[in-house]
């Protein structure tokens, strides 16, 4: 009984050597990748990683020592992250991401994303008709930080200014880098709404619709439709499809927290979200480019035509991009869609 | 009969989950890992860790930008603007998603508080799962945030006061998600199906019953050794462990008079002391593993097995 030859004492030192092994590689895994690791140490990692899982289970059952089972259990917690986490390269996961992971979530939510631009499209079609009868409305729709010298009080020369000021070409960079991170954080929270349900989501989007009716319906109304609607299209091909988008994911997520269907709905939130978000960072990407479009693009190209022509092209190219008809075994590749 | 009540309560509430933070997660050798998920307490500390650090960095970046400027011309001090607005907005969005997307899968902040983002099902955690937890924040942190300022600085006469704490009582609901579940959700971790589990880091310390110290001296009988059980030993190797004298000293005193120790206790040598706590516990712990290979884990001193 002097507790020198205790079972669990001979245990531990049989098998510390191996744990000191494990959690010094692990210490390079971690803070360096799987990379830094010698041929020789990848083959022994996932050997002394199981010998440390089965010591953990033999300790459980045999020793009493708090401290060797708390320390076995995060080590072998830590590793099992390490092993069995992502490993992936950055620049494999990103052409993941372009080649199948974005289109293809985009794809999904084919249905929402028609909702949210019907949705769009509505509030636009009234806020049109609403002041086009009545020019009161128009200081209901548009805020007043956008109005500047966009009032119905303007006059046409003053309007037509407002779309073609050029000649100034500074300030087009920080006006580009403030319009994108404006309209990634409205992107970013139409998403975020959509978790209330998706009301708020919807209501956004509405709302988002009626500025850009009652806007048009300003210009429209002094005669200058189609001039506008260049101004609009060069940037918001992208912007408001990116808008659109955006709305769509949050649209889903809040359907499938309310109407969870045959799954949980813990389970059904947790795979649109994840759906989603993929969604979500290629209209940040979307967004990034309509900044540079509204920023530089519009301000330095003032022919109506070039405007129109970049428009639909920029649109159908995005169309092609996310909903052309693709090869199957490119989307079977890697289906779990775990890399993007 | 009084004594075996308690015991059978403590038994099913030792053996089974000590810890309500614990979950299992089941690694695919078969061995359940037994994570345990991060409290409040270090969720939010990490939280305000991680905003100190991207305030004190938007700051300083503020700051050596600004000094940058001085003779520049107007191209150049718009260029600074346009990198000032990206810096900030990349510093809100992405210092989460950037930090949680490497191999730790946890922000400085998190680091400090030992704990880590975690697929809820097991296996990988996906970097659409990280971007969706975090792009929630926008929900739970900074819309709270906007109508809080604009109740305490904006219009807040009338109708619109009115809704203005609506809107604040309302986000509110989102920010104050992880107190209503057991599992300390955010509405992030909801969607993207992640939960933050601890991941400390593993410390092994010197093996108390392995300590080659002259224990011959203490030669408990077998019924000295049998007055305690695991939950004692535990508590017996924590008080050894944290060495304090004062406690030593207490817990040394009970357990003499417990097993009726013979020998009269030298009071004023905390070395004696902490000697005759080792080699109890070296016996009692050499003892009850015994039993643990026959199959017997006696839980606590009022087990009679």
């Amino acid at each position: 009984m002097t507790g020198i030859s205790l079972k669990s004492h001979k245990f531990r030192l049989d098998r510390e050597d191996d744990w000191k092994q494990l959690e010094v590689l692990l210490k390079r895994l971690e803070n360096r990748s799987i990379r830094s690791l010698t041929d020789a140490e990848m083959i022994a990692l996932p050997a002394l990683y199981r010998a440390t899982l089965s010591s953990l289970s033999v300790a459980r059952a045999t020793s009493l020592d708090q401290d060797v089972i708390s320390y076995l259990e995060s080590l072998s917690t830590r590793s099992y992250f390490a092993i069995y986490g992502n490993q992936m390269r950055m620049t494999s996961r990103i052409k993941h991401f372009f080649q199948v992971g974005w289109p293809r979530a985009v794809q999904n939510l084919t249905k929402e994303t028609i909702a949210s631009a019907l949705i769009m499209f509505l509030g636009a079609l009234l806020a049109y008709v609403l002041v086009r009868t009545n020019m009161d409305w128009y200081f209901s729709f548009i805020p007043e930080s956008l109005m500047d010298t966009r009032t119905p009080a303007s006059t046409t020369i003053e309007l037509r200014e407002t779309l073609y000021h050029s000649g100034d070409e500074s300030g087009l960079t920080a006006f580009a880098s403030f319009l994108f991170s404006h309209n990634a954080r409205i992107a970013i929270l139409a998403f975020a709404l959509g978790f209330a349900f998706a009301i708020p989501s919807v209501v956004l989007i509405l709302y988002n619709g009626c500025t850009l009716g009652a806007f048009v319906a300003l210009f429209v109304d002094k005669g200058l439709g189609f001039e506008v609607g260049g101004w609009l299209i060069i940037h918001g091909a992208t912007e408001i499809f990116a808008i659109i988008l955006a709305g769509a994911a949050g649209m889903n997520i809040g359907w499938s927290l309310a109407f969870p269907g045959k799954k949980s709905r813990m389970e059904a939130a947790s795979s649109a979200g994840s759906e989603a978000a993929i969604v979500l960072g290629g209209v940040v990407i979307m967004l990034f480019l309509a900044g540079l479009l509204e920023g530089y693009g519009r301000q330095l190209i003032t022919n109506d035509f070039i405007r129109y022509i970049v428009g639909f092209s920029t649109l159908g190219l995005w169309l092609a991009y996310f909903y052309m008809p693709r090869e199957i075994d490119e989307w079977n590749v890697e289906d779990t869609g775990e890399l993007s | 009969m009084k004594k075996t009540k308690p015991s059978k309560r403590t038994r099913t509430k030792q053996t089974f989950n000590p810890d309500k933070n614990v979950r299992t997660l089941i690694t695919p050798e078969g061995i359940d890992l037994r994570l345990r998920i991060a409290d409040g307490g270090a969720r939010v500390g990490a939280f305000v860790i991680d905003l100190f650090i991207m305030i004190i960095t938007l700051i300083a970046i503020t700051y050596i930008l600004s000094y940058s400027t001085s003779g520049m011309d107007d191209t150049g001090e718009e260029i600074i603007i346009a990198v000032w607005l990206l810096f900030a907005f990349f510093l809100r969005n992405f210092y989460f998603m950037f930090f949680e997307m490497g191999t730790k899968a946890a922000t400085p902040g998190k680091m400090l508080m030992n704990t880590r983002v975690a697929n809820r099902q097991g296996g990988h955690l996906k970097a659409n799962a990280v971007f969706a937890r975090n792009a929630l924040r926008e929900l739970e942190f900074f819309l709270p945030l906007a109508f809080l300022l604009s109740a305490m600085f904006g219009f807040n006469q009338g109708v619109e006061g009115w809704l203005v704490w609506l809107g604040l009582i309302w986000s509110f609901i989102f920010m104050l998600f992880p107190l209503f579940n057991k599992d300390r959700l955010r509405a992030g971790d909801l969607i993207a199906g992640t939960w933050v589990v601890k991941s400390p880091k593993p410390i092994l310390s010197k093996d108390l019953a392995g300590a080659s110290k002259p224990l011959g001296r203490y030669i408990f009988s077998q019924k000295q050794i049998d007055a305690y059980g695991v939950k004692e030993l535990h508590v017996l190797e924590n008080v050894l462990r944290k060495s304090d004298p004062k406690t030593i000293k207490e817990v040394t005193n009970r357990i003499m008079i417990k097993i009726s120790w013979p020998e009269p206790v030298k009071t004023d040598d905390n070395n004696a002391r902490r000697e005759f706590l080792n080699a109890y516990y070296s016996a009692l712990r050499g003892r009850l593993e015994t039993k643990l290979l026959f199959g017997v884990r006696r839980t606590d001193k009022f087990d009679k097995r």
